[in-house]
């Protein structure tokens, strides 16, 4: 039988404000445990809850974003549950009235063709603290879970898409394209390493053709793009054997473990929790006048799809180039500093994309570490461009720059002596000198089919550019090597 | 000098008649001789007391002193006062030392007073008796087999009995206004939003509310300028200017327009209260004020809507109390489970425990339209009653309770203890301020008279309760106790 998967996604971005959403605290990642925990986050008796208005800037830029529709009002309400890394026995979320409405982001399929995934809604919540379950003992030899609450209070964005992805590839590429919304909106650093990133999959499966959805199963907290597909790739495989061998797919949460790559059941549906959500008494509804939300629309920085379609119709960039280059905000805004350094939209892409993504991805690096700078890289284009080195002297400048060899390329090429020899007496002289030492090679060439002769071309041009060190002008050598050689024929 | 209001003693003080610390030692005198037998008190600050009296004799001597510097308060030991245990009146919370001070306390320090220490209370708040305190129940300190009635009953029966001229309550569904009818005092529960809640351990966030618990409305007004007022770290709390709650306290009566809920006067109310409160009334008229019946025809879905309301969110806002960051933990824990159930079971009493189950209940999935949202539609309605019948009178009265003080130990029945608040619930549901004021007496216990206002009302409510105090003399009478121990 053919089947069919459907998937959904609850992603959960950590929002970049400075403090935590209901308390002053700081944000910052990385701080010794519980120092960045106020007596608000700890749940102290008699603390109360204060809204971090720049939590709610945030989420309205990110539903401005993909369009969504921005609810007058909406209402923070209690998730009651009990946990240790849970401080007041509830998380304060948004259940009945999110702060972002429907919306949709588009993603782009394998084959270039674009598909667009609703948003159901997004809202507003604070992330718990964490667990740790290492290195704490009582002293007694009986192991301990230590309680850290720096995280407790963090804002976070859940966003909610309806069950539109067919596929583990297109579920990846919608978190590819909210990641890309939210660092692009610098509401957060996107860090999935981190946890500013993560998301629960639902996954089912249903025979090709058939309307109502089957049974789907949640895995729960899953943190890298990679870890997503392989998730669902497993649980689709996992859901469709059972079915075949006449099991059935129970409602349940699951767990991804990256090591043995499976999922693993956590709980079933009837040991879910009741929740038991009500309106938080302490917060007041959330009201956005209509002023306040066209001004974050005014202030919205331009969005990857917006700058992917100026990419090809402005630059005329392909389709391909526009889509690599704007999938981030750092990649588009590094392409955008080389361009506008060197003054050519398609040489800018070519490098960025080339060379520069080559060395980054060799050495692990992310574009915004990367040694060379846009400033450098597009001065190295425009020497190429107005024929001060040749492209072979260029990726020598490149190297030398990436290893901090020189603060520009027109340092390297004048430390170096790379400047590209375009004399042609110079360059007469040198292939004079190749033909005089390679009677053999000459021999054969004369010897050759007139249209063999092309392909044995290069042996001299080869020679003659090991002569001159790589500073020759590669066409003229051609041009001139092959009226020279042909009139030995 | 235990017998004057806090108004007469910041005159003493203004005049050097005697000095702070003379006033506080005599006082911490006091509730060291008596308050062993009361239990008004959970927690006495001696040495924070006397340290702040010298500090505030200090300011008078520099000629800083303001109307309250250097006159003693109790606090309910429901707000958290730092490096002072705060305890609720639970088990649960004996050994918590707040780390900070609630924004009522705040402001009382700032504005100079000297803390005696911290009141008895039921067990977060949850009672009408006070008989729900794991520190043991109050005494009357009219009747020492009655109770001081609750949630703020130690505040209450502190002030009756000349241990201090004023304390702090709270108010979530009677429990400044009634204790302080049982005990012969004033209290006012200001407007929903008018005080901050900051640092008081909540009990039913969208009803708490603190306020001033004293001898005279003229001393709940110089309470109220010190206490009222905006406060960022309080979301309900509102932003509006605050008045001088005494510059309205002398304006004559006449043309006030009173008016009398029906559905107050009505079945179980004891006849003797009834007798005293349309007394009261009948001053009222004879100070110019005209009286007509109203009605507010949703009252008797008050004490449902609040038992559905109420229990909801402490369930929610006790869930803190798991064993794990502070408060009671119980010993050697098998696992998480096991930490969380003992720690819960034994640090909180029955009616705590009975308002989680209540709150869990209603707020569970297939209960909560049937309940909870019913409730709030219901408290809507009782809202609108309210303000109907504002657009025709300028106050309401009746009594704060239907009977006066009750023996201790009488009430045994929770839902018959529950139906004690039947008419200072429903002032919560609407989020107006109320009063209860000394009117008379039912044999040695007192009897006491509630006004009600519209929402931020407090100057006219605490007007019309000081004309009646310069009619009458209710508030200026001293229980026994007190007297003999003078």
């Amino acid at each position: 039988m053919q089947w069919e998967t459907v998937i959904g996604l609850e992603v959960h971005v950590q929002l970049a404000t400075q403090s935590k959403i209901f308390s002053g605290a700081s944000t910052a990642f990385g701080a010794e445990p519980n120092t960045q925990a106020c007596a608000v986050d700890l749940g102290l008796p008699g603390v109360l809850p204060v809204l971090n208005e720049q939590a709610v800037a945030m989420a309205v830029q990110f539903g401005l974003a993909i369009h969504a529709e921005i609810p007058e009002v909406s209402v923070f309400d209690r998730k009651n549950y009990f946990y240790p890394d849970l401080p007041k026995g509830y998380q304060t979320s948004q259940m009945y009235h999110p702060i972002v409405g429907p919306g949709e982001v588009e993603i782009t399929l394998e084959q270039g063709e674009a598909k667009r995934i609703r948003v159901h809604h997004a809202h507003l919540e604070e992330d718990a603290g964490k667990s740790l379950h290492e290195s704490f003992s009582d002293g007694m030899g009986h192991a301990m879970t230590g309680i850290d609450l720096n995280r407790a209070g963090t804002p976070l964005l859940e966003i909610v898409s309806e069950p539109d992805m067919r596929s583990a590839k297109e579920a990846a590429a919608y978190l590819k394209a909210i990641h890309s919304i939210v660092t692009y909106l610098g509401i957060s650093d996107g860090n999935m390493a981190e946890g500013s990133m993560r998301c629960d999959v639902n996954v089912s499966v249903r025979p090709m053709g058939q309307a109502e959805y089957g049974t789907r199963a949640e895995i729960k907290n899953v943190n890298s793009f990679r870890f997503v597909e392989r998730a669902i790739e497993f649980e689709v495989e996992r859901q469709i054997e059972l079915i075949e061998d006449g099991g059935k797919v129970v409602q349940e949460t699951r767990l991804y473990d990256p090591e043995r790559d499976e999922t693993r059941s956590m709980r079933t549906k009837e040991e879910a929790n009741d929740y038991r959500y009500f309106p938080c008494p302490d917060l007041l509804p959330v009201v956005l006048d209509a002023a306040y939300v066209d001004h974050l629309r005014e202030i919205l920085p331009e969005l990857p799809d917006e700058k992917r379609a100026r990419f090809q119709d402005e630059l005329g960039l392909s389709a391909y180039d526009a889509g690599v280059l704007a999938a981030s905000r750092e990649m588009a805004e590094y392409f955008e500093a080389v361009k506008e350094a060197c003054g050519d939209a398609k040489q800018a892409a070519n490098w960025v994309q080339g060379e520069l993504s080559g060395a980054l991805n060799r050495e692990g690096l992310a574009i915004q570490d990367s040694p060379v700078s846009a400033t450098q890289l597009g001065g190295l284009i425009g020497r190429v461009m107005d024929d001060t080195i040749n492209g072979k002297a260029a990726k020598q400048v490149f190297q030398a720059l990436w290893n901090g060899q020189g603060a520009s390329a027109d340092e390297v090429i004048e430390a170096k002596g790379l400047k590209q020899v375009t004399d042609s007496g110079a360059i007469e002289a040198m292939i004079d000198q190749v033909i005089a030492d390679s009677p053999a090679q000459v021999a054969q060439y004369r010897d050759a089919e007139p249209e063999k002769r092309g392909k044995m071309i290069g042996y001299f041009v080869g020679q003659v550019m090991k002569a001159s060190r790589g500073t020759a002008n590669p066409q003229q050598v051609n041009g001139l090597l092959k009226e020279k050689l042909d009139a030995l024929c | 000098m235990h017998d004057k209001t806090l108004t007469e003693l910041a005159a003493s003080l203004a005049a050097g008649e005697f000095t702070s610390r003379e006033l506080t030692e005599h006082l911490l005198g006091r509730i060291e001789r008596h308050d062993g037998d009361l239990n008004s008190f959970i927690t006495v600050t001696p040495e924070q007391a006397l340290a702040a009296a010298d500090a505030a004799d200090a300011t008078r001597a520099r000629g800083e002193a303001g109307p309250l510097t250097g006159l003693p308060v109790a606090i309910k030991d429901l707000f958290c006062t730092d490096g002072v245990l705060t305890t609720a009146g639970s088990k649960m919370l004996e050994n918590f030392v707040a780390p900070y001070d609630a924004c009522v306390v705040e402001r009382l320090k700032a504005a100079g007073t000297v803390s005696l220490g911290k009141t008895n209370l039921d067990e977060f708040a949850m009672g009408s008796s006070n008989e729900n305190s794991a520190f043991g129940a109050v005494k009357n300190p009219w009747d020492s087999g009655a109770v001081p009635g609750g949630s703020s009953g130690g505040s209450a029966a502190a002030v009756a009995a000349g241990l201090a001229p004023a304390a702090m309550g709270t108010d979530t569904g009677g429990s400044i206004r009634q204790p302080a009818a049982f005990c012969g005092i004033t209290g006012l529960k200001p407007t929903y939003g008018r005080v901050s809640r900051w640092g008081i351990i909540a009990y039913a966030s969208s009803l708490d509310q603190a306020g001033p618990m004293a001898r005279t409305a003229e001393d709940c007004a110089l309470l109220m300028n010190a206490i009222a007022g905006h406060d960022p770290r309080d979301s309900t709390c509102v932003a509006r200017g605050v008045p001088d709650y005494r510059t309205e306290l002398a304006a004559p009566l006449s043309g006030l327009k009173i008016g009398l809920p029906r559905e107050y006067f009505g079945d179980g109310l004891d006849p003797a209260v009834e007798a005293a409160v349309r007394e009261a009334v009948a001053v009222y008229e004879s100070l110019g004020a005209t009286v007509r019946e109203v009605s507010l025809p949703h009252t008797h879905y008050a004490i449902p809507a609040y038992y559905v309301i109420a229990p909801a969110e402490a369930s929610s806002n006790l869930a803190r109390y798991d064993g794990v960051r502070f408060g009671h933990r119980c010993e050697a824990p098998r696992d998480l489970i096991d930490l969380y159930k003992r720690s819960r079971a034994e640090g909180f009493g029955e009616e705590v425990k009975r308002r989680i189950l209540i709150g869990t209940h209603t707020l569970s999935e297939g209960f909560f339209d049937a309940y909870y949202k019913k409730a709030q539609q219901v408290r809507r309605l009782i809202r609108q009653d309210f303000l109907d019948a504002f657009e025709e009178v300028d106050v309401l009265m009746g009594p704060a309770s239907p009977t006066p003080a009750f023996d201790l130990g009488a009430q045994k029945d929770p839902v018959s203890m529950y139906l004690q608040d039947i008419y200072t619930i429903a002032v919560n549901l609407a989020g107006i301020p109320g009063m209860s004021v000394p009117a008379g007496f039912v044999g040695d216990r007192p009897v006491g008279l509630q006004i009600l206002g519209t929402h931020f009302a407090e100057q006219r409510l605490l007007n019309v309760a000081h004309q009646y105090q310069q009619a009458t003399d209710w508030h200026l009478r001293r229980p026994k106790l007190a007297e003999e121990s003078a």
